[in-house]
């Protein structure tokens, strides 16, 4: 199962698609999408990662985003997570995450007061 | 798929069926392991919450198998057998890799937020039980069970 990742630029920072499944298999792939974004969005306030489309996700993937959230923090912005999928949601539960990342329901909604 | 009837003490008859699949060890299938799994758990009369975490912890399961058993060598097999009868559901993974060490095996603590090391986390807590046997002549049997509500 292959992992779609589209890449924008937005007014605030870098903005990430994920559509597929997030597994060990493709974890790489997302990790360095991830690093080109920040490389692209250098100085930038924030990276926001669309979740929506994700079928699945395991520790992998949340290891990745734990690590895009550490890389976020040393460069001084915000990572924000947006509408997240049931599959995201169940995992992110599981392994109490949920208050741990910033989550919205939209891009404009995680734009505000950046 | 294999279909066998058992009969308990009280002459109750169980019917039990067993679902088989040998995956190479390589990532990319993964997927095909979930593919397999959800099916058979979904049609098993499991919640659809359930059934996704059920199959989390399967390919989180596999995953460590490659990581760790395999120590990241794509061209082994993974054995799982799925079996349904009466009111419980196991799901057994086995290796033929590096024997796990069950003394070691520990979730961690999920306060400490840091990639990796869920895993086993998953398992534990959608399982009612998980067993490591290394008794056999090589790799490790994975034992996972669960009651069907």
């Amino acid at each position: 199962m292959k992992i779609e990742i589209v890449s924008e630029k937005t007014d605030a920072g870098y903005l990430l698609k994920l559509k597929g499944d997030v597994d060990m298999s493709s974890s790489p792939e997302v990790r360095s999408a991830l690093g080109e974004a920040f490389r692209q969005g250098k100085g930038a306030r924030a990276l926001f990662v669309d979740l929506s489309q994700v079928r699945y996700m395991d520790s992998s993937g949340i290891a990745t985003l734990v690590e895009a959230m550490q890389t976020c923090m040393k460069q001084g912005a915000r990572l924000r997570l947006i509408d997240l999928s049931p599959a995201v949601r169940d995992v992110f539960e599981m392994a109490r995450l949920s208050s741990v990342f910033d989550i919205f329901a939209s891009v404009s909604d995680a734009a505000k007061g950046l | 798929m294999r279909e066998e009837a058992r009969v308990t003490k009280e002459g109750k008859e169980l019917q039990e069926e067993t679902v088989s699949l040998a995956v190479p060890s390589h990532p990319k299938y993964l997927y095909v392991v979930r593919s397999a799994v959800y099916p058979v758990l979904s049609s098993a009369g499991f919640s659809r919450s359930e059934t996704r975490k059920m199959v989390l912890a399967v390919d989180e399961a596999c995953s460590n198998i490659i990581k760790h058993a395999y120590a990241g060598d794509t061209t082994k097999t993974i054995w799982l057998t799925l079996t349904l009868g009466g009111d419980r559901l196991r799901i057994e993974l086995r290796d033929s890799g590096k024997k796990v060490d069950a003394g070691k095996i520990a979730p961690r603590d999920l306060k400490d937020i840091r990639p990796g090391g869920l895993g086993t986390h998953f398992m534990n807590s959608v399982f009612d039980s998980v067993q490591y046997d290394t008794s056999g002549g090589e790799g490790t049997l994975l034992t996972l069970t669960k009651k069907r509500s």
